[in-house]
């Protein structure tokens, strides 16, 4: 076990993590995660747009996170659910620019709403993001945390690149969705 | 009426509102988890403000970072101030943006684009956020 604490540490170094999260989130971690995230970039990001928009594109994904989360967690095949919303999320630092990676369980329900989504946001380019991003703020419909959907929209905007995504199907009532969003500079 | 004043935090944003001169704040940060719980009793407070508004009422948005969940409620915030507009009253918004801050102002653009109310776009040096 020790070791393989030795060999997680590794890895992260070599894939440039700059800060990795596997658990339970509350509006109060997510409060702290997006602390930490600020306080790195300004260390290591020059430009203030890139920065922003990094921080953005985090704070987005964490409360996609939050919101859209099927409170699961599995273990050796054993799915066991859990009092707060769970997932995983890390942010690494590229040559290029900054990768956020998040994954959770979500309601096999929802995947294809989902995923028609995602399909139509990388579709198109960004002055027709844009003119969406707008067609959805006015449309008035509000989800159950405000957002009207506007979420995923925001992140492929201030990405400026296109949303990987996957769905891995778990059981009759639940998939595993993990998203790639690069922010380039 | 009386004023409504909220503290900033680092996921919400500092408002002050004054009925008496008409000027509205909203500056800062606003990220919560659940923006309509935040925002309601801004737009509760400006549903009555709409009925003996001033003459002339400023907004002043001064954001270093808003959420998609806060999105709509703004739009919100700006809709009862197009009926605050309607009965014949001055209203200004004044969208105030870092100067590096493209995304700020285009999203001040698309607020202008669906609302109608006169936006001003302010360049700034730098929002004072309340980091967390």
């Amino acid at each position: 076990m020790l070791e393989r604490i030795h060999d997680l540490y590794d890895e992260l170094e070599r894939q440039r993590v700059m800060l990795s999260f596997k658990g339970s989130l509350s509006p109060d971690l997510v409060t702290a995660l997006l602390g930490a995230v600020e306080r790195k970039m300004d260390v290591l990001e020059p430009d203030p747009r890139t920065r922003k928009r990094v921080f953005n594109v985090v704070m987005e994904c964490l409360q996609n996170l939050y919101h859209h989360n099927a409170n699961l967690r599995v273990t050796n095949g054993n799915a066991e659910t859990t009092m707060d919303p769970h997932g995983v999320v890390m942010i690494a630092h590229l040559d290029d620019g900054y990768q956020v990676l998040t994954g959770n369980f979500m309601a096999g329900s929802d995947v294809e709403t989902l995923k028609i989504h995602l399909d139509r946001i990388n579709a198109l380019p960004p002055e027709q993001l844009r003119e969406f991003y707008r067609e959805t703020l006015a449309d008035g419909t509000f989800t159950k945390n405000g957002g009207g959907g506007l979420g995923m929209i925001d992140i492929a905007r201030k990405s400026g690149g296109k949303l990987e995504y996957g769905f891995v199907p778990y059981d009759k009532d639940n998939a595993f969705f993990s998203l790639n969003v690069n922010v380039t500079t | 009426m009386s004023a409504l004043f909220l503290e900033g935090s680092p996921k919400t944003p500092h408002v002050n509102f004054d009925p008496e001169t008409g000027l509205l704040e909203l500056k800062g940060r606003s990220i919560p988890e659940n923006s309509i719980d935040f925002y309601k009793p801004l737009i509760d407070w400006l549903d009555k403000y709409g009925r003996s508004p001033r003459p002339k009422t400023a907004l002043h948005v001064q954001l270093e970072y808003f959420n998609t969940s806060s999105s709509k409620c703004i739009l919100d915030l700006f809709k009862k101030l197009e009926g605050v507009r309607a009965t014949g009253n001055e209203v200004t918004v004044l969208w105030h943006y870092e100067a590096d801050d493209e995304d700020m102002l285009e999203a001040g653009e698309d607020y202008a684009g669906i609302i109608n109310i006169p936006f001003k776009m302010i360049q700034i040096e730098e929002v004072d956020g309340n980091k967390s």
